[in-house]
């Protein structure tokens, strides 16, 4: 790669580097801060500067870093003939912007704020007129709809904003949505996401019968974007953003993307039927429309919002030709677009900034009070009306010169007469822009005496009619420049040459009658407006609004049957497609005979089987009284450890009954707060349906586990036997996939476990500070208790039983990677020894002398554990790789050291402080419930024995 | 005849292990059953024992230790909810 690709990487990265800086900047004051948003633009200006020589020469510079390259998404850069013209675009504008809405925002607005997402926007933007890669693209592509919606809903405080703002993230986002899907088909069809790849295999890409759903999908996408009926009327009620945005994103930038893809796509895509019945239609139906409805609005932002969907149909349709010259057309014509329009959303901002309204039946004789921005604004106008000597008119006649020899289904006028029609309508518009504007009296009812804003305000749209002018008078000084870009477009080398003066043509003909025709229009546009408010027409807010309506209703539908906060119908629902899902595997074929005989049934097993199926029976039965349902409970808990035991896994086991006895204790904790008996919520009818599906949900995972213990089953367990030692230095299979071959799912679960702890405290803690707290200070506990609150037998029992339990936890921590055991249940192990501290001497005696926070602990733990597996790292290895090693400490023997086992302390200390956290949090429940807290370890002091009894004998 | 001792001490625990559900069930005291499930637990540790005797490992003794170091704890939370209704006060 040369220097010039590292300067097309540095352009494409400085606006996101450079969107870190004004919110920092605002603090030295607005001048600061817009100069600084300034200055990236103009870095990036300049570097585009350095390169537009070669690229005008008919290079392509190119810029390539993997990203993901299994997915095919690479970081690849290149700039072209078009994307030179789409850049210099996006940051020239972009410059004028920023000088802009220096003077147009008020002091009141956050400044820095604004430059940030001005400056993320422009970044998008610029990624998508340069990304090499269309998954890249799509990237930039989505970053774009997410900042113009941060854009759109600047002021927050303004509901029409944030609708606007929704509104069009709905569509732009839902059309990006499909062009994910178009775009991916399209790189399955070339077998390449580059673009440059794509676009040299055109004939592949249209032979392919994965193009007219790659087609469709990609324009809409593109449709959406730019604004394309019948997507088109998010752009309108885009116009609550600030004018600067609407100027930025709306006339020059973001609406073309659609249209820059478009044009970016058209050596692959265009060229077909399909293409020129999709896009020219949608273009041309756009175009009139936009134009029609341009001429009654009375916002001025809303007649140019209009305008400008329009004109991105005149430009959709020139590219759906699918003709070399109108590719031509349409490349110089969003030049001439940008200009024009831009100065005169910045003209409309203005005049909104200093009358203080934009209704167009509120203003008219403001060219005596603001001359300069009257002078401005007519020149713009007249240019996007289409008038001679101005840049606009130039196009336009191509445009027409184009449409007047396209046949629609063998027609060979409704081309030619639609887009007169709307050429008509866009001169009457912007007839009425300017006369009813800055023509007419000088009224004396404006909300606010108007005059000409300082010049920083009027500088850029000042310097962009330089431009109209220049280049409707000298129309060759663009030549180099549409020549590069419409060659990018059309893949081939063209050379157009543009002039004012085309000889007597169609197109002159049909420029007259639109001219003619928009005067006229001007002239009886008071009757007309009249007709046009009391016709009935459909507003778009309200139908996609109904249609979001809609939208969120069935979904909420969807929700409420499937998941209505009963956990009953989420269980029956799931259990029942399990079943069927099941059902279905079993008939649809694939199972083979049975290979396995029959085992014997030993009698203790058997006696484990009654035992688990009468208990499973009793929670049935005993479920009301829920004390009762738990001992029962605690029956299955212990038969299934047990179970695990016969079955040669004691860690299963020793892990079953930890958790059992900590769950247990939950409960208990849990319970004393709550109703001792369940209530009857349940009809009959439903309790039957309920056992029907749990019944045929058992028998069925029965039947499963039946049907694997009859066959030889090919299972991964042979592998893990095989590699433990090997591959993990443990010869405990099971303590090795925990902390090595599954390390990760081991890592994810400690985090989630710590959540879990944590949301439990911080529940606790919302619940105890809102209405249940409250509730919970008046319960009355009067029940008949015992008096001994903390039993001499069991403090002594258990201060005892401390120590032991401990190093019986070290040692089962310690020798887990060998034997059974490990940082799992040793975590338990040591949590039930501090638990049975808390139950014996009580909660506050036990705390005060707890010096760890369990918070920390959880902390530490999934640390410890994520920095074990980053050490990897620095061996080179992939995260969590384990290295062991034996080592001799002299009055030790050989002692195996393994970085496993320090993983396994990050596990111990997650489970252990997850444990204690929970309990704690319950257990303040009582704190709050009123309480007393007990400050010796037991409530019968032995020493009280031997002093004599207070006035009593001796 | 090591064997035969061993089935026979199995079938003692076994039909203990019966006694206790039948005790579970029926009641009527929650301290009969809180006592029942605790003798259930020692019957269950015993099994676990004879278990390993009579597969010579030293493995299932490990195990039936732990089992008794933390199967009496919920008892005593049984016990402690039955009399002060709080386990941790």
């Amino acid at each position: 790669m040369g220097d010039g690709s590292n300067l097309l990487v540095i352009i494409a990265l400085l606006p996101f580097i450079g969107a870190l800086v004004p919110g920092w900047m605002i603090r030295a004051g607005r001048n600061a801060c817009a100069t600084f948003t300034a200055v990236p633009t103009v870095l990036a200006l300049v570097m585009l500067g350095i390169l537009a020589p070669d690229v005008m020469r008919g290079e392509v510079i190119q810029a390539r870093f993997e990203w993901l390259p299994q997915l095919g998404l690479s970081a690849s850069f290149f700039l072209d003939g078009l994307g030179l013209l789409f850049a210099g675009m996006i940051l020239g504008v972009g410059l004028l912007i920023i000088l802009y809405a220096r003077f147009y925002l008020s002091g009141d607005d956050p400044m820095g704020q604004f430059y940030t997402y001005l400056l993320l926007f422009q970044g998008a933007m610029l990624g998508i007129v340069l990304s090499d890669n269309i998954l890249l693209l799509l990237v930039f592509w989505e970053l774009t709809s997410l900042s113009s919606f941060l854009l759109i809903g600047y002021w927050k405080h303004l509901p029409e904003g944030r609708q606007g703002a929704r509104m069009a993230l709905a569509v732009t986002g839902s059309g990006g949505l499909a062009m994910i899907g178009g775009m991916l088909i399209l790189g399955n069809i070339v077998g390449s996401y580059d673009l440059t790849d794509i676009l040299a295999s055109g004939d592949l890409i249209k032979s392919s019968e994965w193009y007219l759903p790659a087609l469709i999908l990609i324009l809409l996408g593109a449709f959406t974007k730019s604004a394309q009926f019948p997507f088109h009327f998010w752009l309108p009620h885009a116009m609550a953003a600030p004018t600067p945005v609407s100027a930025y994103l709306h006339s020059a930038t973001m609406v073309k993307a659609g249209v820059f893809l478009m044009a970016r796509m058209w050596p692959a895509l265009a060229g077909t039927e399909a293409w020129f019945y999709i896009v020219a239609t949608v273009g041309l139906i756009t175009m009139v429309l936009g134009a029609v409805i341009a001429l009654f609005k009375d916002d001025l932002k809303a007649l140019l919002a209009f305008s400008t969907v329009s004109h991105l149909g005149l430009l959709t349709m020139l590219l759906g030709f699918g003709t070399t010259a109108a590719a031509v057309a349409a490349v110089f014509h969003i030049i001439n677009h940008l200009t024009f329009k831009a100065a005169l959303f910045m003209t409309a901002g203005i005049v909104d900034h200093e009358a203080h309204t934009r209704d167009i039946k509120r203003l008219g004789g403001l060219a005596k009070l603001m001359p300069i921005t009257a002078t401005i604004g007519t020149i713009a106008a007249l240019s996007m009306a289409g008038i001679p000597l101005f840049n606009g008119f130039l196009s336009k006649e191509m445009m027409l010169e184009e449409a007047s020899h396209t046949y629609w289904f063998e027609n060979p006028w409704i081309v030619p007469a639609l887009a007169t029609l709307g050429a008509l309508f866009s001169v009457a518009y912007s007839l009425r822009f300017i006369f009813h504007t800055f023509g007419g009296p000088v009224r004396d009812d404006y909300p606010h005496k108007p005059h000409d804003p300082p010049f920083g305000m009027y500088a850029a749209p000042a310097l962009l009619v330089v431009l109209v002018v220049a280049i409707g008078v000298m129309p060759f000084l663009a030549d180099n420049l549409v020549a590069v870009a419409a060659s990018a477009v059309a893949g081939e080398a063209l050379h157009p040459h543009l002039k004012i003066w085309h000889g007597v043509t169609p197109a002159l003909f049909m420029s007259f009658a639109a001219i003619g025709g928009g005067i006229v229009l001007l002239l009886i546009h008071r009757p007309l407006d009249r007709v046009w408010i009391a016709a009935p027409r459909p507003e778009a807010k309200a139908i996609f609004d109904k249609l979001l309506a809609l939208l969120v209703g069935a979904t909420r539908w969807i929700t409420e049957v499937t998941h209505n906060r009963s956990i009953t119908r989420y269980l029956a629902i799931f259990t029942v497609a399990s079943v069927a899902l099941g059902y279905a595997a079993w008939t649809g074929g694939g199972m083979s005979a049975p290979s396995r005989e029959m085992l014997p049934v030993p009698p203790l097993v058997g006696l484990g089987f009654v035992l688990l199926i009468v208990g499973a029976a009793s929670v049935v039965l005993f479920h009301r009284n829920r004390f009762r349902a738990l001992v029962v409970l605690s029956i299955i808990g212990l038969m299934v450890s047990a179970g695990f035991v016969y079955l040669s896994a004691p860690d299963l086991a020793l892990t079953q009954i930890s958790v059992e006895t900590v769950t247990i204790m939950l409960l208990l904790l849990a319970l004393h707060f709550i109703p001792k008996e369940t209530p009857r919520e349940t009809r009959v009818g439903k309790k039957i349906a309920d056992g029907v599906v749990a019944l045929v949900a058992g028998t069925g995972v029965g039947a499963l586990a039946y049907a694997f213990m009859r066959r030889d089953v090919d299972t991964i367990s042979g592998f893990h036997l095989d590699n433990s030692y090997a591959g993990g230095g443990g010869n405990n299979v099971v303590n090795v996939i925990l902390v090595d071959f599954r390390g990760y799912d081991t890592y994810g679960e400690i985090i989630v476990l710590g959540i879990a702890g944590l949301i439990i405290y911080a529940l606790m803690q919302a619940l105890l500070g809102g209405p249940a707290g409250r509730k919970l200070r008046n319960t009355d506990f009067t029940r008949d208790l015992s008096r001994d609150r903390h039993p001499l037998m069991m403090v002594v029992a258990t201060r005892v039983m401390m120590p032991i339990a401990v190093m019986v936890g070290i040692y089962i921590f310690l020798r887990g990677h060998n034997y059974p055991g490990g940082g799992f249940v040793a975590g338990l192990v040591i949590a039930i020894a501090l638990l049975m501290q808390y139950m014996a001497s009580g909660f506050a005696w036990t705390q005060s002398r707890q010096r760890i926070q369990y918070h920390a602990m959880i902390g530490f733990g999934v640390v410890i554990a994520g920095l074990t597996g980053a050490g990897s790292w620095l061996a080179g290895k992939p995260f969590l790789t384990s290295a062991f090693g034996y080592f001799e400490f002299p009055p030790i023997e050989e002692f195996e050291l393994a970085t496993a086992a320090l993983f396994d302390l990050g596990v111990f200390l997650t489970v252990l402080g997850a444990v204690m956290l929970m309990l704690f949090s319950l257990s303040r429940i009582a704190r709050y419930a009123g309480q007393s807290v007990n400050l010796e370890p037991m409530d019968y002091d032995p020493a009280d024995r031997v002093k004599p009894l207070e006035g009593g004998k001796e | 005849m090591i064997d035969m001792a061993l089935y026979f001490a199995m079938g003692c625990f076994g039909v203990g292990l019966l006694f206790n559900l039948y005790r579970i069930a029926v009641g009527p005291q929650a301290a009969d059953r809180i006592l029942a499930l605790d003798t259930m637990v020692i019957n269950v540790i015993a099994l676990i024992v004879l278990y390993g005797i009579q597969g010579g490992t030293a493995t299932y003794y490990e195990a039936s230790m732990l089992v008794a170091m933390v199967g009496f704890v919920s008892t005593v939370a049984y016990c402690r909810f039955l009399l002060r209704g709080d386990i941790i006060e």
